[in-house]
């Protein structure tokens, strides 16, 4: 009988939606959060979870939740760990398949207990995986599983803290969370979505102008965001948000795998870019070869026409 | 300051990238480069100055990528390479970067955020646990001081600034710099800097491809040219869905 362990991440006191749908997705896991002032957290979730309470687990970082995981699989016999995808849980589990000589699979869609399937190479292929080890180590990929809500008692249980010298070396001197402008893009149901190919941070208000015609937000690559041209809360990928709107428009996006991960979910996809290799292409349901700073100003006119807006 | 930036030789984009039905293994048998995330490590070592080593594990033919590392104007190649190693995942990989790393002996290591092809983004992480080592990883900003870093990294809730001692392990995000494009004379100059082959033991993978198939269709994907027309052709097709 396999014997399950489930990353939980928690950001201001809550579970990541992305931990619960791993968590609700294998019958019988049990969690752990990991942190300081956690304990809390791993209530109502309807199962076994353990609570590794430490003033020196504070700061999210990875080193020294691959000693608490670690402890854990060899103190209770877990055979399977598996995480949702986020700049933290894959730092932690490449660590712990390091620590224990167990194999990870990454970008995982699905998983019977036993083998798992992973869309790689852009997406062009699908792979099936399996593991040779005897722990197995598993990361879903962003947005694969649908949001659960759970309920239900958890039975707590605090987990011993041991950590290694070089694990607390790191430390972490700030942290500085973006707040959130404007409608939410996780909720809207159209997202007009820029890139490096609108030029110059100025354009983005093409993208506003589409969006408000339509009635959707607007959303943006890690490119644009780093350079500063939108905030970082509007952010779609690997290292933002995930979305799945019922129309997302892709303005001068290459479409980068880091981005696909963010909005592959969505509905309908539309894409306008002037690079007819762009990968976005790929998985666009229309795309359009052409340059977004004359078509967009037209769509935005005909759209309005169209709804009266 | 001694840095080591280890990269990947990866099947050359233009030539598509495909699995292998019979191996299940990636087709690496046409042209390999230096991956593109790679060459925001090896631009970021160059800006901190010191002596600088690429380091990669791959088949031979993976030195005419290191060369690009090189004519870009880091000092050596160091290449890990055996028929063992082929096939090898995560466990085996980063056990052959931790041994010729700590041959090395640096200051500083560096890898770029993903490789262009595997994309696992995280192999930084199990080489720092098999190094005992501190890792801060997606950074976009980096200060090496004298005995220590501080890397600005980016995750999904925003901005965090993380300290580390020296020596430590750093993955550099795509926001870090922009790379150089290798001179002229980098290039000639490339073909007389040292370059040495290292062997490593093989480890057994943890992992397995047991099957491969094509993606689910994603339904009708049409594609356009602008002839004037794309913005009607726009709104037709949202019409249709009832999109607008």
């Amino acid at each position: 009988m396999a014997k399950t362990l489930v990353f939980l991440e928690h950001h201001e006191g809550a579970v990541q939606k992305g931990s619960l749908g791993v968590l609700a997705k294998v019958d019988g896991a049990h969690g752990v959060v990991i942190g300081s002032g956690v304990r809390s957290i791993a209530d109502g979730l309807g199962t076994l979870v353990w609570s590794a309470d430490d003033e020196r687990l504070e700061a999210p970082l990875p080193q020294p939740r691959v000693d608490v995981i670690a402890k854990l699989v060899a103190d209770e016999g877990y055979d399977t760990v598996l995480f949702a995808q986020s700049v933290l849980a894959a730092d932690i589990a490449a660590g712990l398949a390091a620590r224990l000589g167990a194999g990870l699979n990454w970008g995982l869609i699905d998983f019977d207990g036993e083998k798992g399937r992973a869309p790689q190479l852009q997406d062009t292929v699908v792979v099936e995986v399996g593991w040779t080890s005897p722990v197995r180590l598993g990361i879903f990929r962003a947005g694969s599983l649908d949001a659960v809500a759970l309920s239900g008692t958890s039975e707590v249980r605090d987990a011993a803290v041991e950590l290694e010298d070089f694990s607390t070396l790191a430390e972490m001197v700030e942290q500085a969370h973006a707040e959130q402008q404007g409608p939410s893009i996780e909720d809207a149901d159209v997202i007009v979505a820029g890139g490096r190919g609108l030029g110059q941070p100025e354009n983005f208000s093409l993208a506003e102008e589409l969006a408000k015609a339509l009635g959707g937000a607007v959303a943006a690559t890690r490119a644009v965001v780093d350079a500063g041209w939108y905030p970082y809360s509007a952010q779609v990928g690997q290292t933002g948000k995930t979305v799945a709107p019922k129309l997302y428009i892709a303005l001068g996006i290459s479409g980068a795998i880091q981005h696909k991960v963010g909005m592959q979910g969505s509905n309908t996809i539309v894409a306008i870019n002037k690079d007819p290799n762009a990968p976005i292409f790929e998985f666009s349901d229309l795309g359009v070869v052409g340059d977004l700073h004359a078509i967009v100003p037209k769509l935005t006119e005909l759209v309005r026409a169209k709804r009266g807006s | 300051m001694k840095i080591v930036v280890c990269v990947k030789a990866v099947p050359d984009a233009s030539a598509g990238r495909r699995m292998d039905a019979s191996s299940k293994r990636l087709n690496r048998s046409g042209e390999l480069t230096l991956s593109d995330f790679d060459s925001y490590a090896v631009e970021e070592a160059l800006q901190i100055g010191g002596e600088t080593v690429v380091l990669s594990m791959g088949p031979e033919r993976a030195v005419d990528a290191l060369r690009k590392a090189l004519a870009m104007g880091a000092d050596r190649a160091v290449l890990v390479s055996s028929d063992d190693l082929a096939g090898s995942d995560l466990l085996g990989t980063a056990s052959a970067l931790a041994e010729a790393i700590a041959k090395e002996e640096p200051d500083l290591v560096l890898f770029g955020q993903q490789s262009a092809d595997g994309g696992g983004a995280c192999l930084w992480a199990a080489v720092a646990e098999k190094m005992r080592r501190p890792a801060i990883s997606q950074v976009s900003e980096l200060t090496v001081e004298d005995s220590s870093i501080t890397g600005k990294r980016q995750t999904e809730f925003g901005y965090d600034t993380i300290r580390a001692p020296l020596p430590a392990i750093v993955a550099v995000s795509d926001a870090i710099n922009t790379p150089r494009y290798p001179s002229l004379k980098g290039i000639m100059g490339a073909k007389k800097k040292p370059q040495e082959t290292l062997g490593a033991a093989a480890v057994d993978p943890g992992t397995t491809v047991l099957e491969l198939s094509p993606p689910p269709a994603r339904g009708d994907s049409v594609k356009i040219e602008d002839d004037g027309s794309a913005a009607e052709k726009i709104v037709e097709f949202l019409a249709e869905k009832r999109l607008v």
